[in-house]
């Protein structure tokens, strides 16, 4: 499930590419059940339909903490486009997450 | 300390279960802090592995700084393979990368992570020791502080939860003992070590800070980092309080021996053997090594001016062999140079050396040396240490040291001639031109010591003491010795020679003396006869005119008888 690189999805759609990102939480904690809804809220409004997201449970999957770098939580990685970008906290400082992910210029 | 048992985690570092009586507090988290270099690092990667290899206590360890590889790669050299103790489970390590470029922080959050990743690994293999290698670098990779603030506090507490004894380390702040002013508080136990610089020497310190709920020794203690790891040296007991042995041990130099009431050192004694340059120190030494070895005690020989090849070199041109016993296992040659380390460091060494190779005899050439690593009094202080140390061990020990002043009263030797059992002292006597040595016994506990100045011979058959040569012009040497005692013989010859002359002499005046006595004799005798001749012819003279008388008498009677002899008498 946390496996999902699909390249060949990752054509431009409407002028833009598929944003892969996962979401690590951990498990129902007033943090990752914020980070959830604020991620939610910022691709629909931004991404539409060219992104992918996939949210995982630390909790359930111990294994995952140690190779994807994990210390802070919760955690947004963007997987693509490159370069790899990661955010953490509860997402609800917008501006910064869509700075972030490259969807607006962090120049501005 | 005997009815309350505070569970303690034994470190297994040398010497610092000693200090702490025991270890590190079990099941809680304890702060090792100091600048960079000290050795917090590996003195926490070997608590886990002396943890896994001697206590069977698995470890994690999550290194905040290093890769796991470079980690393995830096304490090979101590002879840790970390590889093979993670490839049996016995500790794993999480390395944990955090690039502040990388991240962006978009509101609150918590290190979940961290506890989710080092939970894993504890009950991955059941760790029950644990080091953070550096936390605090967590820090420069977050912005929030008050996160992280409270975030560690929760980690401290997390881990007493959890069990595990952890090994905590900080880079050291600058008033305080970590930078973050967070860790000490909430650690039970705060270990500070120092790297300190004086003289150009580096010396590493360790001191325990704080320790909850136990004793502890509060001094500062070096410590030593080598092959072998962290060996941390407490102070040993300075309460004079060490068996003592009337048993003896023989110097080498049989003639040395006699002075020594005939049978030597008293064993776990210490002996001084000092002198100017040039007068047979390092010779003493080695002979008192050799004999230590021929008499199959073990030896080590410390070095701290000449290589060990050398000492063999040199020594073997006095018929020392002493390459024969290194090879026999029984002599060991430790040489480094006094600037190696600092003083502590050069006991710490030391003590290891000794503790491992367990000899009963080990010499210290020359203790002069260390004086350019520490004052006088450093030296003394390190001294009394060793050789209380050296006592406990029942460790016979020769210093030697160099005198630089001719005048022995005002000459000290580091001061620690009041310290040992015996002194030698080993002395220039220049005269004639030429430099002879000699030897005497300034001291030597418990014994009825020669108080004589004997002089010291070194030859190809090794070393010797004579007595030296009480001439009418004083004590003489050497050469001059050999001299007065040449020119001793040649005047007994000439004296000899002379008697005899003289006593020809009287025979041939007696001889001339007695001869003319002859002569005289004779003469006198000729002269006795000259006289008995007249006399003798008075005599005839007088006989015979009386005898003519009578005849005429006789004669006269014819006519008238009696009155003629009558007138004759009247006439």
């Amino acid at each position: 499930m946390h496996n999902h690189s699909k390249k060949e999805d990752t054509k431009p759609a409407e002028g833009r590419e598929i944003y892969f990102l996962k979401l690590f939480v951990t498990g129902a904690s007033p943090n990752s059940i914020r980070a959830i809804s604020n991620i939610k809220n910022i691709c629909d409004s931004n991404l539409r339909d060219s992104y992918e997201l996939e949210i995982i449970d630390v909790y359930q999957q111990p294994l995952m903490a140690e190779r994807e770098q994990i210390i802070a939580l919760p955690l947004l990685v963007k997987k693509h486009p490159l370069p790899e970008r990661r955010l953490i906290g509860d997402l609800s400082d917008t501006e910064k997450v869509l700075k972030g992910l490259g969807i607006i210029d962090s120049e501005k | 300390m005997e009815k309350y048992n505070f569970p303690k985690t034994l470190t297994g570092i040398k010497g610092l279960d000693e200090i702490t009586e025991g270890g590190i507090p079990q099941g809680r988290p304890t702060l090792i802090c100091g600048g960079p270099g000290c050795g917090k690092t590996l003195m926490s990667i070997e608590f886990i592995v002396r943890g896994a290899v001697e206590y069977n206590e698995p470890g994690v360890i999550m290194a905040f700084e290093e890769k796991a590889e470079e980690l393995e790669m830096n304490v090979a050299s101590l002879g840790f393979d970390l590889k093979a103790l993670r490839d049996n489970k016995m500790i794993k390590i999480d390395h944990v990368h955090i690039e502040r470029s990388e991240i962006e922080e978009t509101g609150e959050y918590d290190l979940d992570g961290l506890f989710i990743r080092l939970g894993y690994a504890i009950d991955s293999i059941g760790a029950k020791r644990v080091v953070l290698d550096t936390i605090e670098n967590l820090f420069s990779g977050l912005n929030n502080q008050a996160i992280l603030r409270s975030e560690l506090r929760r980690l401290f507490h997390w881990l007493k939860e959890k069990g595990v004894t952890a090994v905590i380390t900080g880079e050291r702040g600058d008033n305080a003992l970590t930078r973050q002013g967070l860790e000490e508080y909430v650690s039970d136990c705060v270990i500070l070590l120092e790297h300190r610089v004086i003289n150009q020497i580096s010396t590493r310190l360790l001191r325990v800070v704080k320790y909850r709920g136990s004793v502890h020794g509060t001094n500062e203690y070096p410590f030593l980092i080598d092959k072998d790891g962290i060996s941390v040296l407490p102070v040993t007991s300075l309460l004079l309080e060490s068996e003592v042995s009337s048993e003896r041990v023989s110097s080498g130099i049989p003639s040395l021996d006699k002075m020594l009431e005939g049978k030597g050192f008293y064993r776990g004694s210490s002996i001084l053997v000092s002198g100017t340059a040039g007068t047979g120190k390092t010779s003493i030494a080695a002979s008192f090594a050799n004999q230590a070895c021929l008499d199959k005690k073990r030896c080590v020989y410390m070095a701290f001016e000449e290589s060990p090849k050398q000492i063999v070199r040199n020594m073997k041109s006095i018929g020392f062999d002493l390459d024969k016993h290194v090879s026999e296992g029984i002599l060991e040659f430790h040489a480094f140079r006094p600037t190696l380390y600092g003083l502590e460091m050069h006991l710490v060494a030391i003590h290891k050396i000794i503790k491992r190779f367990k000899p009963q005899v080990v010499i210290l050439d020359p203790i002069t040396n260390l004086i350019t690593v520490g004052s006088v009094s450093e030296v003394k202080a390190m001294l009394i240490r060793l050789i209380d140390f050296l006592q406990e061990e029942q460790i016979t020990v020769m210093f030697t040291a160099l005198t630089l002043n001719n005048i022995v009263n005002e000459q000290t030797d580091e001061g620690v001639s009041s310290l040992v059992d015996a002194w030698l002292l080993v002395r220039d006597i220049e005269l004639n031109g030429e430099r002879n040595r000699g030897l005497y016994i300034m001291k030597s506990r418990g014994m009825k010591h020669s108080n004589q100045v004997r002089e010291f011979v070194i030859s190809d058959e090794g070393l010797n003491l004579v007595d030296v040569y009480l001439g009418p012009e004083g004590v003489v040497v050497g050469s001059a010795r050999e001299a007065q005692i040449l020119s001793e013989e040649t005047g007994k010859a000439l004296h000899g020679h002379a008697l005899s002359r003289k006593d020809r002499e009287i025979l041939r005046k007696k001889t001339v003396l007695e001869a003319q006595i002859a002569n005289l004799r004779t003469e006198f005798e000729s002269v006795e006869e000259e006289l008995n001749k007249v006399y003798m012819e008075e005599e005839l003279k007088k006989e015979i005119l009386e005898r003519n008388r009578q005849e005429m008498t006789k004669i006269r009677r014819g006519a008238d008888g009696a009155n003629e002899a009558s007138d004759n008498s009247k006439q």
